[in-house]
């Protein structure tokens, strides 16, 4: 058991990284990777936000949602059910209140933290990293322990790439890049050769 | 409220103010579906469909929309159209539904589509609106679809599936570049891409926030 999730973890972070493999997050990627410092902020808010909202639309998938999820209510009518096609409203509906509760309650409890992700939580209920961490565990039909596993990987495989992204980026200020490559062209090279390196981790297998 | 210009709202957004090598919006669910065309123009259409529509009914209801919950009335609206285009995926085509995957619903999350309606709909009559987003969803299938034209090309030799240079697997003369179906390819052309479009609209390189001084040291090489 123990070791499936290690393994769905690994392939999270590594294998299937977000960013990397499949280009979510992007636009919060390549705008906010300018400083190592905000992008560890970034980063740790993503992290707190997947871990917390895929698993409460998992929750919301399978006693929902799915066809014939219903049939706990006891009524006959509501067996047969299938919510499914409302779906995309409900995670996106979920992840906007979600982020909105979880920056409430940090204001209140942990204002030292609050203070620290203050700007990005409200950035990321936009942030196609989330909603396709969704889409995916609803895709590839994950259980409820899955789920929180594969939440937390997902967060943090996004987490380490921007970290990695900006670290580049704040030592390629030294460097003389052709006039028309200036900025984001760069940046789109840059990413796509950390690309490169995430893909030698493919075979990876535990 | 100055008089905008059907036309200039129409093809700035292309090559001019283009939404992906400009504003850097809605690259997140645009890459991952170019290594095909036919993948490409379904996501493509969809986008041009969902922003020209989100982009009007928005502008339609902008003055009724109390300000503090816009975003959320404005997500609403999205995630309305995007259900339908993925439904009807679904129903009509159910095999490119399944290699969009999960990009179809992201559409949602995609930046031009959110950013359109709250910079643009929520100022200015339906019409216009819509054309704003019809102008701003055609710049970024433009590039998309040159990624994906290139992506296709040399990754597999065909156009649409249509086999165009004979591979050297099946005894032709064309080794397919096998760098183009792996995600990286995507982030190189784009930059290539949006190097070009720097190259020729000078006025689009970024300038760098210090210079780079000349080398200062006065003694001759040894």
């Amino acid at each position: 058991m123990f070791e499936h999730y290690l393994s769905l973890f690994i392939r999270a972070v590594f294998v299937e990284n977000m960013a990397l493999a499949f280009f979510l997050g992007m636009c919060t990627f390549l705008a906010i990777s300018k400083k190592v410092e905000t992008a560890l902020g970034l980063g740790i808010a993503v992290i707190v936000v997947l871990t917390l909202t895929v698993p409460v639309n998992n929750f919301i998938l399978h006693n929902f949602l799915d066809e014939g999820a219903l049939a706990w209510t006891g009524i006959a009518a509501l067996e047969q059910v299938d919510l499914r096609f409302l779906g995309l409203m409900c995670y996106i509906g979920l992840i906007a209140a979600i982020v909105q509760i979880l920056e409430m309650v940090l204001d209140r409890y942990v204002p030292a933290l609050y203070n620290a992700l203050g700007i990005f939580l409200p950035l990321i209920t936009v942030n196609c990293a989330i909603l396709g961490a969704s889409l995916f565990m609803v895709e590839r039909n994950y259980q409820f322990g899955e789920s929180v596993v594969f939440g937390f990987g997902a967060g943090f495989g996004w987490a380490l790439a921007i970290v990695l992204l900006a670290a580049i980026r704040e030592k390629l200020k030294y460097s003389d890049v052709p006039e028309g490559l200036r900025g984001l062209g760069i940046v789109f090279v840059i990413t796509g050769l950390m690309s490169l390196g995430f893909m030698s981790f493919a075979g990876v297998q535990l | 409220m100055a008089q905008l210009k059907t036309r200039e709202v129409l093809f700035a957004p292309i090559f001019a103010n283009n939404p992906i090598a400009l504003q850097i919006l809605g690259i997140c669910s645009a890459l991952a579906i170019t290594t095909k065309l036919s993948t490409t123009v379904t996501m493509c259409l969809a986008v041009i469909f969902v922003l020209t529509l989100s982009n009007f009914f928005v502008s339609v209801i902008r003055n009724m929309i109390p300000s503090n919950i816009r975003i959320i009335v404005q997500m609403t609206i999205i995630t309305a159209l995007v259900i339908v285009v993925d439904q009807f995926l679904q129903a009509y085509a159910f095999q490119l539904s399944r290699e969009l995957s999960v990009f179809v619903g992201l559409i949602i999350t995609n930046c031009i589509v959110l950013g359109r309606a709250e910079a643009f709909a929520m100022q200015n009559p339906p019409w216009i609106s819509a054309v704003d987003g019809f102008g701003n969803a055609l710049g970024y299938s433009v590039v998309l679809l040159a990624v994906g034209f290139s992506r296709e090309l040399f990754g597999s030799g065909s156009v649409f599936g249509v086999q165009l240079m004979a591979l050297a697997s099946e005894g032709g003369w064309y080794i397919p570049n096998g760098l183009m179906l792996l995600p990286p390819s995507a982030f190189f052309l784009i930059g290539g891409f949006i190097w070009i479009l720097r190259s020729v609209r000078v006025e689009q390189v970024e300038t760098e926030p210090y210079e780079i001084g000349p080398n200062t040291r006065t003694s001759p090489a040894f």
